[in-house]
């Protein structure tokens, strides 16, 4: 029997995209991340190459988020109230990026204007050596006015801005454009409209080199199997050669896993489903193993704990 | 299958005798071919060409059945690489591994604690499928007393015996053999009295090698006479496990390569729980049909159980929740009603999001069959009748003290009609479950 008889042939492979500038670069970190580069399905890397591991972006909010779940609040509540120690603490938790959430912009927590939120990505800048994404508050209007600002303020930075949707992309591609940063699209866990949002974005003159995509990624019980699947189709068809879907792709996976009832409800309501803090961290950790499976590249997570198991998971697979 | 109908119809005999009910072989052949038809009703077919189609025609995984009653297990039969592709059919069991070392309470708390690891989420309940034995006190009376203690006492689990000695198998195969286990492993060393145990006690056999290739020629040698087998690679790291399984799948499906048609077999080795379940995890996304572990605690359980279920759930079919009035939250009275689907991430979509306004509310799910709200609406399934109809008879009118229905912003159109209808008022919310927070603050907050 010879293996290489079942050697998939591939043409295409996900594009090379580094995040952050180093001073010679013409920013101010002290490292950059590159990711993406994947030739083949995840893991398989005796028919091809995947020189870069994927990383994980650890989620901090501008403002307090009053509403996270206990479990969270316990591996954060000193530093809920600062984003710049959040940040901190959020790289020595390992984070290999920072995902910054200017979630006090929305209209309805706090309203703060661009300019407020654009010193408080200096500040984390200023704070932390690893390469920053940032992404708006949610609302569409606001985040038009944000970006721009925050894009020049970290002129150079080489940050990744999001999130691009469907019906609201061209002031933050624009921005992106301006100031030479890259953009990270969202979809709704359908593939066609992912690959849309892609030839939209490049159409405005953005480099398809520039983008990366989270397909709308669903927590483990939650539609997990939706993005799982629009996941490996993308992957394939990059893989075939389909250059709008071969972008590195990001999964925002805290943000989802900590909203399922599972990971969330008491141990005194669900008796059945046994010790909350234990599944829930277990919740995020299998939501993003599950999606690396499929083909993530950038895990955006919360809890140290489901952080250290899913690094644990990708270095086991890379030996 | 890969046979076409003319490759078929060469090794019929060519008479059009009709004995088979068609008019000619050709007709026959082409039936063969579709799978409408079976082989058997061909009385003349000679024995070789039988031979011939039987093994061109059998599917490129082998199915394997394990126990017997209501939570009997069917392993392998996979015809996909890919879920998408059209589905994986049959879900990974999940197995708790113990050692018949335990003392007797020590064995007794774990049995108890596995029968507990059953549960319901989502409306479906959701468990492990067996219990793994294994022989480390390498004594066959041991092994025979503990694997009837568990049999006794967990009467909802199949059993899997992790034993190589042919002599302890063979002392705890008679008493056990009508539960159908699964038993092993079969090596190089000891497959010639392993295989005859199995053949004589008609239970199905863990074929275990060492490597691809030698897990292969140990396998091609045991198909010849026996065939309810478990391929286990004898491979234990996790990267080289997924690299392994892949292949055996690719090889069984792409190359129909016969000695890796079975379903396959894969064991934890992390000590820690957590670990272990991430672990196999890998395995139940990468194609195996078992994975045995020793985590045996619900709060590590319940999300493998919960992704496995999602990943053997049919991409073809919608999924639904139970068509029904949900509450969210401290509902009273007063608080919102909002008309949805039954599609499960419509429901789950507003289920959140409602849960995100922090007011209170009621969710009506309407039976759409698990479509979503555009396609239920243009199949008639969500329209003013049918959502009236299952307003009435979901017994909101007597929970509540107004008389407003919320909804989505996609079927505007009806709103009038279904006003009229209904006799309740109507409101026309959001289109996507993301505005409700928004919209139930401009509505409800100031009169609540």
């Amino acid at each position: 029997m010879n293996l290489d008889s079942i050697k998939e042939k591939y043409i295409g492979s996900i594009h090379t995209v580094t995040l952050g500038a180093t001073k010679d670069q013409g920013g101010t970190r002290t490292n950059t991340v590159t990711v993406g580069g994947d030739a083949t399905l995840p893991f398989l890397f005796f028919e091809g190459e995947q020189s870069n591991k994927a990383v994980v972006a650890i989620e901090i909010w501008d403002i307090p988020p009053t509403e996270w779940n206990s479990v969270l609040q316990d591996a954060y509540a000193d530093v809920f109230s600062n984003p710049v120690a959040w940040a901190q603490k959020a790289v020595e938790f390992g984070a290999d990026l920072i995902l910054l959430r200017l979630k006090g912009g929305d209209p309805d927590l706090g309203n703060k204007t661009p300019e407020q939120l654009a010193n408080v990505v200096k500040d984390v800048l200023a704070a932390v050596g690893v390469p920053l994404i940032v992404i708006g508050c949610g609302n569409d209007e606001k985040d038009n006015s944000i970006m721009p600002v925050i894009a020049a303020v970290a002129a150079g930075e080489n940050l990744l801005l999001g999130m691009a949707k469907n019906d609201n992309y061209k002031s933050i591609v624009a921005a992106a454009l301006v100031h030479n940063h890259k953009v990270l699209t969202l979809g709704t866990v359908d593939i066609n409209m992912c690959k849309q949002l892609n030839i939209l974005i490049t159409e405005l003159g953005l480099a398809a080199e520039n983008i990366l995509m989270d397909p709308g990624s669903c927590a483990l019980g939650y539609g997990l199997e939706y993005t799982y699947s629009v996941m490996e189709r993308g992957r394939l068809d990059a893989l075939n050669g389909n250059e709008r879907l071969a972008m590195p792709v990001v999964c925002n996976v805290g943000h989802e896993a900590w909203r399922a009832k599972e990971a969330i409800a008491p141990e005194k309501d669900f008796p059945d489903w046994g010790n909350q803090a234990k599944r829930a961290i277990l919740w995020e950790a299998l939501t993003a193993t599950s999606l690396l499976q499929a083909g993530a590249n950038i895990m955006v997570m919360r809890h140290p704990e489901a952080i250290r198991l899913f690094k644990n998971n990708v270095n086991e697979l890379s030996a | 299958m890969a046979l076409t109908g003319l490759d078929i119809f060469k090794q019929l005999p060519k008479t059009n005798c009709k004995d088979c009910g068609m008019s000619t072989c050709l007709a026959f052949a082409m039936a063969l071919a579709k799978g409408s038809t079976e082989l058997d009703l061909c009385p003349h077919v000679s024995e070789s060409a039988k031979k011939f189609l039987d093994i061109a025609s059998a599917p490129p995984i082998r199915s394997v059945i394990v126990g017997v009653g209501p939570n009997q297990l069917t392993l392998g039969g996979e015809t996909v690489l890919f879920r998408h592709d059209k589905t994986f059919i049959n879900q990974t069991a999940i197995v708790i591994k113990i050692s018949d070392t335990l003392a007797p309470d020590e064995l007794d708390e774990k049995i108890r604690n596995i029968n507990g690891l059953s549960m319901k989420r989502m409306g479906q309940r959701i468990g492990v499928n067996a219990i793994a034995i294994t022989n480390c006190s390498q004594k066959p009376e041991t092994f025979k007393a503990v694997v009837d203690i568990v049999a006794a006492r967990a009467k909802n689990l199949n059993l899997i015996l992790l034993v190589e000695n042919a002599i302890a198998l063979e002392a705890v195969l008679p008493g056990i053999a009508a539960q159908k286990p699964l038993v092993g492993s079969a090596t190089a060393n000891n497959w010639q009295a392993m295989v005859a145990l199995a053949k004589r006690y008609a239970v199905p056999l863990i074929i275990k090698g060492n490597g691809l290739n030698d897990t292969a020629a140990l396998v091609e040698k045991v198909a010849s006479e026996y065939k309810e087998l478990v391929i286990d690679t004898g491979m234990r790291n996790t990267a080289k496990v997924l690299v392994a399984l892949t292949n055996i799948r690719r090889l069984a499906l792409k190359k129909k390569f016969r000695p890796f048609g079975f379903p396959t077999i894969a064991f934890t080795t992390a000590e820690d729980p957590n670990d272990e379940i991430i672990q196999a995890g890998v395995f139940v996304a990468k194609y195996a049909s078992i994975v045995i572990l020793k985590a045996d605690e619900k709060p590590y359980v319940l999300p493998l159980l919960t992704f496995r279920m999602n990943l053997y759930t049919d991409p073809q079919k919608p999924i639904a929740v139970e068509a029904n009035l949900y509450e969210i939250g401290a509902v009273t009275p007063e608080s919102p009603v909002y008309v949805c689907t039954n599609f499960s991430l419509t429901y789950y979509a507003v289920e959140g999001e409602v849960l995100n306004s922090k007011i209170p509310g009621y969710i009506i799910a309407v039976d759409t069959e698990g479509t979503s709200v555009l396609t239920a609406w243009a199949s008639g399934r969500f329209d003013a009748q049918t959502i009236t109809d299952f307003v009435q008879k979901s017994g909101i009118a007597e929970k509540v003290s107004h008389r407003t229905l919320v909804i989505p912003g996609y079927v505007a159109v009806i709103s009038g009609k279904l006003q009229e209808k209904s006799g309740w008022n109507v409101i026309v919310g959001p289109q996507e479950a993301v505005g409700i927070p928004a919209f139930a603050k401009a509505y409800y907050t100031k009169d609540a």
